[in-house]
């Protein structure tokens, strides 16, 4: 088990390497000068041009850029923003725990609707239950997220009036923000509606970014489920005569659980990619919204560390359901 | 409605009740985030509107809903014959505000007014470079260094500025965001601290409101401040509820989230016009949208043929289509409410039968030219791809070939300025400081060619009025030398004027005293909301 993690580990240290050569050029590869963006309609003259280059270290050879950028990021300095001046670094962790809480809650809502449907539809393979929820799946998977945020947003807030339309909590609470969790501060804060005010701004949200991955999860589920009760050690156990409870929970699940596991994963990423489009529906300040921003002002330090932090994550996440899949699966730990 | 939200109205309610005794907020829906809290950086209007306007004050500052200017934290100020020498007297007994990081010792005086202004000028000055990256953006483009000779200090509450040149449009750039005081007192607690940053994060100032607290992209919250020299405000908190998407501005609008929202959708105006809790302010914007010819490319430098595509085009047509109707028809390069708008001038009629006839009587025939579009929508014009479709359209009428040309906004401003520019340019320009210098020299005058000149154009009488104009203080006489300025525009016709946009504010029926800016910023004091 151990040598299994190392040798994912090792394989980390080129990925990472790779990744800062992609997200340094990328950003590099856009059309679009960064000191003309500032400038807009007002122009620049060449010299307060060149100045501004030189004082961005724009005009140094590229090689020279990304050594230097590569340098600082082993000192952990990602960056100044250009537009906000302020070290790139401190505002992704500001951010950042908006996004994970999205994102948890998200997962959760995909997960424990989107697994037991599966089941339940694998199972009931053929009713009308079936055919529901796989029609809904679809629906679901092929809507637009922006869509069906203002979508969702204008029915219940504006015409049903249950739930807040944006933001993260109600605007009457102020309290520090101690984890950065505003479910989490809310409770240590100790204002009364306060923990509940978090709760019910995180209901739409979550039911938009978890959309799409509750419909990929639920169809995964139910073929791995149909594939896995189509087996014979599943036909062994049901001829030992254990009710179908059994047969299903212990026998039949474990094994379909592991092609849904990495799916997980892998939506963990979509999610991330998913959240840019939903933080600027509900005015959710994470990182997604950050790097939309960045983007169109060409604010290079703030994509840079943005995509390297975002590809981190990702890559530890999927590590994480690696470790996860070997623990499930026996045979994969003893390759 | 629903009872789920009376439910929610209610335990928000109790929930402020608890905390302050009926504590008056009024919550501001703004349209992004703040780059930062010190004003004199950045450009951005989002930025201005809180920092600049809720906590700072300038020397002079804008009248409310115009662009001339009024005392400020200047009482008054006199101009030396020589027009180079302004010096102001300064109102005393002015508070900074006092707030968990900082506590004053002194009133405002000349330290505060030198300190705000040589720190964007002197590049040794210790605050010059006070953060990675920092550049004086508006004090570098309104060539502020090239203009001041020298700030003296005459007493503690008498300062001079020296000019190297007469510029009556001076006074209008101390009433610009980027001039507001700062205090000298505060700068030197956090360089002795070593902590300077905090200038742009923990701002203190002499405005109406003071900063309490901003969570990042999220909300930014403010108090009425108590000691204010201009009057405590009927408003206890002001709260900007950050929401970039303007269809859920609206629908937080509607809902009661936020009490006042800018720009909402085009789309959204009739549905918000509609609802009986809301009104919605509407102002010409401080704007103009025109596409630019290049005078200096043939056959567009014979003013003939200019007038003749000038006469071709339908610009209701275009006000429809591309604004929704909320626009006006253009007829000079500064809008109408700036000072000095000639309204005895006309608008070239739409007349394609009179173009076709003054093109072929110039000897333009199958012209076949370029139109560039921009690739992102702005205030004076929300989709320049539809416009210059329409264009494209109009221009056929009189046998002309249109070929409509974009790309990515950066290179489109950069490849778009250059004197050997193929074709003519949708642009468009927004007002700085109300002051018609800002619009017909920086953008028609003989320096701009090449740079924000996209017409190219340097006429010698333009020139010669505007630039007389800047050397003279009084308002009447350089009305009368712009008024003259814009006749001569509208017979060489460089650009084709399209349109000035209307800018619309929804707000709660119960928000009194907002008024609307032309410049389009957004400022709270003297706002109050009914219970």
């Amino acid at each position: 088990m151990i040598r299994f993690i190392l040798n994912r580990l090792v394989l980390i240290v080129p990925t990472f390497i790779g990744i800062t050569i992609i997200a340094f050029a990328f950003v590099r590869v856009l059309p679009g000068d960064p000191v003309l963006l500032i400038a807009g309609e007002r122009g620049v003259t060449a010299e307060r041009y060149q100045q501004l280059m030189t004082q961005f270290g724009y005009d140094r050879p590229l090689y020279e850029q990304y050594f230097s950028y590569l340098f600082g990021l082993f000192q952990g300095d990602f960056g100044t923003s250009i537009s906000t001046k302020r070290p790139v670094i401190r505002d992704f962790l500001t951010l950042f725990p908006a996004t994970v809480e999205l994102a948890v809650f998200a997962t959760l809502f995909a997960v424990l609707v989107g697994v037991p449907a599966g089941i339940l539809a694998a199972v009931k393979r053929g009713s009308w239950f079936d055919q529901l929820t796989m029609g809904t799946a679809l629906v679901g998977y092929s809507m637009p997220i922006f869509w069906l945020g203002l979508l969702l947003i204008i029915l219940f807030s504006g015409v049903l009036g249950w739930t807040p339309v944006s933001g993260r909590i109600s605007l009457t609470y102020f309290f520090p923000a101690v984890t950065g969790f505003m479910t989490i501060d809310a409770l240590l804060s100790g204002q009364r509606g306060a923990f509940q005010s978090a709760l019910h701004h995180l209901i739409l949200p979550a039911i938009t970014l978890g959309t799409i991955p509750l419909a990929v999860i639920a169809r995964q589920t139910r073929s791995a489920m149909l594939e896995v009760l189509g087996d014979d050690y599943v036909r062994t156990a049901r001829a030992k005569g254990l009710p179908p409870r059994a047969v299903i929970g212990q026998h039949a699940l474990r094994n379909a659980l592991i092609p849904v596991v990495t799916t997980i994963g892998l939506q963990v990423g979509v999610m991330m990619a998913g959240a840019i489009l939903t933080e600027t529906i509900y005015s959710w300040p994470g990182i997604g919204k950050w790097m939309i921003d960045a983007i169109s002002r060409r604010d290079y330090p703030v994509v840079q560390a943005g995509l390297l932090l975002i590809a981190m994550i990702v890559m530890a996440v999927n590590l994480i359901i690696d470790v996860l899949y070997g623990l499930i699966n026996p045979r994969i730990r003893h390759q | 409605m629903p009872m789920m939200k009376t439910l929610l109205a209610a335990t928000a309610l109790v929930a402020v009740m608890a905390g302050a005794a009926q504590a008056k907020t009024l919550v501001y829906c703004s349209e992004g985030s703040p780059e930062g809290f010190d004003p004199a950086p950045y450009t951005a209007g989002t930025t201005f509107d809180a920092s600049s306007r809720p906590i700072y004050n300038r020397l002079v500052q804008f009248t409310k809903g115009a662009s001339t200017t009024e005392p400020g934290l200047a009482e008054s100020y006199e101009v030396s014959e020589d027009g180079l020498e302004y010096t102001f007297k300064l109102r005393q007994g002015v508070k900074f505000h006092t707030t968990e990081w900082f506590t004053p010792t002194r009133d405002f005086n000349a330290d505060d007014v030198i300190f705000s202004f040589e720190r964007q000028w002197k590049s040794d000055h210790p605050w010059y470079a006070y953060s990675a990256g920092i550049t004086w953006e508006y004090f570098n483009s309104m060539s502020m260094g090239d203009l001041l000779a020298s700030i003296e200090k005459v007493d503690d509450y008498t300062v001079k500025f020296v000019l190297n040149r007469p510029e009556a449009p001076f006074i209008a750039n101390l009433a610009m965001d980027f001039a507001s005081i700062v205090s000298a007192e505060y700068a030197a607690q956090l360089e002795a601290a070593g902590t300077m940053d905090l200038l742009n994060s923990q701002p203190v100032g002499t405005g109406p409101f003071q900063f309490v607290n901003y969570q990042q992209d999220a909300v930014i919250r403010y108090a009425s401040f108590d000691d204010y020299w201009g009057g405590v405000q009927p408003i206890d908190d002001l709260v900007f509820a950050i929401t970039t998407d303007g269809a859920v501005r609206a629908q937080r609008l509607q809902a009661g989230e936020c009490h006042v929202m800018p720009y909402p959708n085009p789309a959204d105006v009739d549905m918000l016009k509609a609802d009986p809790n809301l009104q919605v302010m509407e102002q010409e914007g401080l704007n103009i949208g025109f596409l630019a010819y290049n005078t200096q490319q043939a056959p567009f430098d014979n003013p003939m043929v200019r007038k003749a595509l000038n006469m071709a085009i339908d610009k209701p047509a275009i006000i429809e289509a591309v604004f929704g109707g909320a626009a006006e028809v253009a007829v000079n390069p500064i809008p109408p409410t700036m000072w000095s708008y000639n309204t005895a001038i006309q608008d070239d009629p739409y007349d394609p039968e009179a173009a076709k006839a003054m093109l072929a009587e110039a000897g333009v025939e199958n012209l076949s030219m370029k139109v560039w579009a921009m690739p992102v929508a702005r205030p004076y014009n929300p989709d320049a791809r539809r416009m210059a479709e329409l264009i494209q359209a109009d221009f056929a009428e009189v046998g002309v070939t249109v070929e409509i040309v974009s790309m990515e906004w950066a290179e489109y401003l950069a490849q778009s300025s250059q004197v050997d520019r193929d074709g003519a340019v949708l642009l468009g320009w927004t007002g700085d400081n109300g002051d018609p210098d800002n619009f017909l020299a920086v953008l028609l005058g003989c320096d701009a060619v090449g740079n924000a000149n996209r017409a190219q154009w340097c006429n010698e009488d333009f020139e010669a009025l505007i630039q007389e104009a800047k050397t003279i203080s009084d308002q009447a006489e350089r009305t009368a030398l712009y008024e003259q300025a814009q006749v001569i525009f509208k017979e060489q016709a460089p650009w084709a004027t399209i349109a000035h946009s209307l800018v619309y504010m929804p707000m709660s029926t119960k928000v009194t005293g907002y008024v609307m800016d032309p410049k389009g910023t957004h400022a709270f004091d003297g706002v109050d909301i009914a219970e």
